[in-house]
């Protein structure tokens, strides 16, 4: 039997009303700051590096996301922390912090599916998110520019722009787990600290793991089989799957992300840079994993929101 | 009783092999106030859940205007005004601006919003206090709030869980007043609470519920009539006079007469029987202080159910 009435009846109210929450909020103003002593810090690590190393590269506008100086790490280094924890900081009481405020059932009781609760909460936290990301790349772009005195080139920028959409999409990721913790469990407590549990693991733990459980899996005689096992468990963590992307896009002279054969090698000029285009090709699966996974995630918690009981 | 606005036909909610409600069948009509009453656990917040859509049906169906809440849920939220147990708002946002956002979920339009959300206020009484956060409201102003977002909506039915509970006797008289002055205006409401005697007083139509079940239901007469035997009770205060018991106990229609302390006589007869009563006392020579004719309680509909039935209830 179909549905009477349209699920994003109500979205668009949702959204605004999560936005103008998150714009307001504590949160908010801790994002800001970060986002700001973030790119001032990458910005001043890269820049000293890229005085003393680069001389002449191509690409000397992608090393400014890229390079690392004692001790900070790189701009990209500090995005795959920074953006999971963004991302769980604004995802982990969305659906149980209503419940705590027992506005739940009030709002569920107006003419509006629970489709546009949830994806208005996403959306809400996602343009946050995008807002902040944005924000931020902006802001190291300028700085760089002031820095380095050198303008970007149009397929730089072309470059930084997909790496920008990219880190948006593993931010979706996040927030989907954060969002499905915060439907499942009562306690935004519980829900914030088992989804950071969960980014330890996958972040940390996850990729010191992966080759050991191959190495248990794989007989040993088979070096490729292993190094290929280990390589497809490492990328169950969406932390590798971002890693792999930014080195796609963000090093032209990435050729493959797995095992390089020697067939691959026939013809090919080391240390060539790759088209654009290819580079996205290179990365393609990583870029559509961050999405399955983001859809998936966000799916799990609409299931379990849609047949949760809503008492008080 | 003309129309039927909520209708429920053998209801029963189970989590996993126990019944939190089990096959309750009910109606409330259109323009009635309806109470669901019984103690805490009882079932009646599932029976709420399940006839706005917030919870599975395990078995029996709901309807709400005709519409099934789970397949139809945005026709039954559409009519019904629902304030929940111990009602939460966004602490942050002002009273007008908590409800400029249900509005919105409702579909309204700027200026209706404008113009409902300020008749609305102004009917529960809290006007004055429109632009100041939530957050500072006391327990009954909230509970005023959630009864100005059903006034908004020009819901046709109300559906309020556990309205007066945890307000104090002055803030729980005024929410009643302004439930019965939303009956006046043609909505029908259905009400739950524990708190029996306080909820008698605006029920037209009650069902106790014990442990998931509907044990009785009827008007507050009516239940009185069914488990107190029936009959009224007539209470005499009278000094002076003499053989006044016996006097009394000879009038037609009385069936017993008790004397519980020195000069006051309660009398259990078929029908109302002051005036008679009244004559006797004089004739006897005695003054006649103080006459009254008691209501049946809804307490003791309940204790006595219990008592009779021998059921162990939690309270």
């Amino acid at each position: 039997m179909r549905r009477e009435g349209s699920p994003w009846q109500g979205l668009g109210v949702v959204t605004l009303k999560e936005l103008s929450d998150h714009f307001t909020s504590a949160r908010m103003r801790v994002l800001e700051w970060l986002v700001v002593l973030v790119a001032l810090a990458a910005v001043y690590g890269a820049i000293q590096q890229i005085r003393d190393v680069t001389a002449e590269d191509p690409f000397l506008f992608l090393r400014l996301f890229t390079t690392a100086r004692e001790p900070l790490p790189s701009f990209v280094s500090f995005l795959s922390f920074l953006v999971p924890l963004m991302a769980i900081g604004l995802g982990f009481d969305a659906v149980n912090g209503e419940h705590s405020r027992r506005t739940l059932s009030r709002i569920l009781s107006q003419p509006i599916y629970r489709d546009a609760l949830l994806f208005g909460k996403f959306l809400a936290a996602l343009g946050t998110l995008s807002v902040s990301l944005i924000a931020l790349w902006l802001l190291v772009i300028g700085l760089g520019l002031i820095t380095l005195g050198v303008p970007p080139g149009g397929e730089e920028m072309a470059r930084a722009f997909i790496f920008l959409l990219v880190t948006i999409a593993y931010a979706g990721v996040w927030l989907a787990l954060a969002m499905l913790f915060s439907v499942v469990f009562r306690s935004a407590a519980t829900a914030a600290l088992v989804t950071l549990g969960i980014w330890l693991f996958l972040t940390v733990i996850w990729p010191a793991l992966a080759p050991a459980i191959a190495q248990a899996v794989v007989p040993p005689d088979n070096q490729e089989a292993l190094l290929v096992t280990a390589q497809m468990l490492t990328r169950l963590s969406p932390s590798t799957l971002f890693g792999e992307c930014v080195l796609a896009l963000l090093n032209p002279t990435t050729r493959t992300l797995g095992p390089v054969y020697l067939s691959q090698l026939q013809g090919a000029v080391m240390g060539a840079p790759l088209p654009l285009w290819d580079s996205v090709m290179v990365a393609w699966p990583q870029i559509v994993g961050l999405i399955a996974a983001t859809i998936l995630l966000f799916v799990g918690g609409y299931v379990a929101f849609q047949r949760q009981e809503v008492r008080a | 009783m003309s129309e039927t606005v909520i209708e429920a036909k053998g209801l029963t909610k189970r989590y996993g092999r126990a019944k939190a409600v089990d096959s309750v069948t009910f109606s409330v009509g259109a323009g009635e106030i309806f109470g669901l009453l019984g103690p805490n656990g009882a079932g009646k917040t599932t029976t709420i859940l399940m006839l706005l859509g917030l919870t599975d049906i395990s078995a029996g169906t709901a309807r709400v205007f005709g519409h099934d809440p789970m397949r139809e849920p945005l026709a039954v939220k559409r009519r019904v005004g629902y304030l929940p147990d111990t009602v939460g708002f966004y602490d942050n946002l002002t009273a007008a601006d908590n409800l400029h956002y249900t509005a919105r979920l409702m579909g309204m339009d700027l200026k209706t919003r404008g113009q409902k959300i300020a008749a609305a206020l102004a009917r529960v009484g809290l006007s004055e206090v429109a632009n100041k956060k939530v957050g500072t409201f006391s327990r009954g102003m909230r509970q005023r709030l959630g009864l100005a977002e059903i006034v908004m909506k020009d819901a046709r039915v109300a559906i309020l869980d556990e309205p007066t509970n945890g307000l104090d006797p002055q803030a729980s008289i005024e929410l009643l007043e302004l439930i019965r002055s939303l009956k006046t205006q043609g909505v029908s409401i259905l009400l739950s609470s524990h708190l029996l005697d306080r909820v008698q007083t605006v029920c037209d139509r009650v069902a106790l519920f014990n442990a998931g079940r509907i044990v009785l239901m009827g008007t507050v007469a009516e239940l009185g009539r069914q488990v107190l035997g029936g009959g009224f009770a007539v209470e005499v205060e009278a000094m002076g006079g003499a053989g006044i018991a016996g006097r009394l106990s000879a009038l037609p229609g009385v069936r017993s007469v008790e004397e519980p302390a020195a000069g006051r006589w309660r009398i259990a007869c078929d029908r109302d029987l002051r005036g008679e009563a009244a004559a006797e006392v004089v004739a006897a020579g005695g003054r006649l202080n103080q006459l009254s004719l008691d209501q049946p309680s809804l307490e003791t509909i309940y204790t006595r159910y219990f008592q009779g039935e021998g059921v162990r209830h939690a309270a």
